[in-house]
């Protein structure tokens, strides 16, 4: 699906846990995730920290669509 | 001659420890053949044992890739094992990853014999083809027996030094790797043989084809966010509850489109999951972890986005064709287009 949607036009970003996959697949610009059935999300901290920590993941997503890439760039989460 | 030593590596499932909601277990030792070791101790016969099996949780492995390997290369180790087998995986995607990485540190590392099984479509296949002997199996578990009849024979020529035959005779993925070989026919013949039945609409089998490199150039980058209207795509399967398009668990056939406006937050018992693929248990909780609804609204208030696009997708990733989902996003791109969205944020699982 994001091929498809870079292939259409539109500039995508692939919030994901295991990085590998994305990168075999051909995601372009992909920002690694906190784990796989809680991708943007962890139960061990209490929301208020969840919620931040997702902030995190999303402003670093929104800091990859803004950023002219020439290859595939996994945008590590600061 | 002596049994060659075989060490099986699988995984949480395939152990019978549990499904999703066990995937995080680290790995551990279990003498003997376990699971579907039985059934390739059985193909063996009396020239290999299955002296242990390693078995280790999918999402741990993933998650925990510097932690697992290098533990679970230990247990080959102290094993002795003249060959590794690593799963088969079928199109289990992070348990063919899993596969594919002990597979090649066993390889690598260790420097013993060592091969794995996975469907074509498997992420683990195109990883790992060009490194490891992967046998071409079934997409599902179903595919067991077949699996290991071609799988046995391959490991045992890998363990004497026999020479290996060809990816179409011996049933592996291709590796990439070409073999001087002596034809019957002359080029000629063949090449006029090929473009008859081609002309015929007959089947043929190309001998040299084309790499497949399915890549796409990426978009330069949005020139200010802070006005972008926005869209948010997941293959993590978050639907409303009840799942109103009965979006399949795994191998789906559908999206779903859902409407988002005034929508703040993903709350539970309106939201959930639909995948099969992991524990459902936290995004059932609050789908946000999946869909990050909540802080995208906080995102547009505070304008560091224009808008969010009223409409999300939703598919379920879990042993999805690649085919089915490129024809979902090839339909849904034509809205996101006409809507003037201009960035997506796709989030997986």
């Amino acid at each position: 699906m994001v091929k498809e949607i870079e292939r259409a036009g539109i500039p995508v970003v692939h919030i994901c846990t295991v990085t590998p996959i994305s990168l075999t697949v051909g995601a372009n610009r992909i920002v690694p995730a906190v784990a796989i059935p809680h991708p943007l999300g962890n139960p061990a901290l209490t929301m208020a920290e969840e919620k931040a920590l997702r902030r995190k993941i999303i402003l670093t997503a929104l800091k990859a669509l803004s950023t002219d890439i020439t290859e595939q760039t996994v945008f590590d989460v600061e | 001659m002596q049994k060659i030593r075989i060490v099986h590596y699988i995984n949480q499932f395939f152990a019978q420890i549990g499904g999703e909601e066990m995937a995080h277990v680290p790995p551990q030792w279990r003498e003997g053949p376990v699971g579907p070791g039985l059934a390739l101790a059985a193909a063996f016969g009396q020239t290999a044992e299955i002296v242990g099996t390693v078995i280790c949780g999918d999402s741990y492995f993933n998650e925990h890739t510097s932690e697992a390997l290098p533990e679970i290369l230990d247990m080959i180790k102290a094993a002795g094992a003249d060959l590794l087998i690593a799963g088969p995986a079928f199109n289990a995607g992070r348990y063919g990853v899993a596969c594919g990485t002990v597979a090649k540190a066993a390889q690598d590392e260790l420097g013993i014999k060592a091969i794995t099984g996975m469907y074509v479509e498997n992420p683990g296949a195109d990883m790992f083809a060009q490194d490891v002997y992967i046998i071409s199996t079934r997409n599902s578990a179903a595919g067991m027996r077949d699996a290991v009849k071609k799988l046995a024979p391959l490991a045992q020529k890998l363990v004497s030094g026999e020479p290996i035959g060809a990816s179409s005779e011996e049933g592996y993925l291709p590796r990439g790797i070409r073999v001087n070989l002596f034809e019957k026919d002359r080029g000629a013949k063949r090449a006029v043989e090929m473009l008859v039945r081609k002309l015929r609409g007959q089947d043929f089998t190309t001998e040299y084809p084309m790499p497949d490199f399915d890549r796409v150039a990426p978009q330069p980058a949005v020139k200010n966010i802070s006005r972008a209207k926005v869209a948010l795509v997941t293959s993590g399967g978050i639907v409303p509850f009840g799942n109103p398009d009965r979006i399949e668990s795994s191998n789906a056939s559908r999206y779903g489109r859902y409407d988002l406006e005034n929508i703040m937050d993903l709350t539970e018992g309106k939201w959930a999951t639909a995948h099969g693929g992991y524990d459902p248990s936290y995004a059932n909780r609050d789908a946000d972890r999946v869909l990050p609804v909540d802080v995208m609204r906080e995102m547009e208030i505070e304008g560091k986005i224009g808008s969010l696009f009223r409409y999300t997708y939703s598919t379920v990733g879990n042993g999805t064709a690649v085919k089915s989902s490129k024809a979902f996003a090839d339909e849904f791109v034509k809205e996101l287009i006409k809507e003037n969205v201009q960035a997506v944020i796709l989030t997986s699982t």
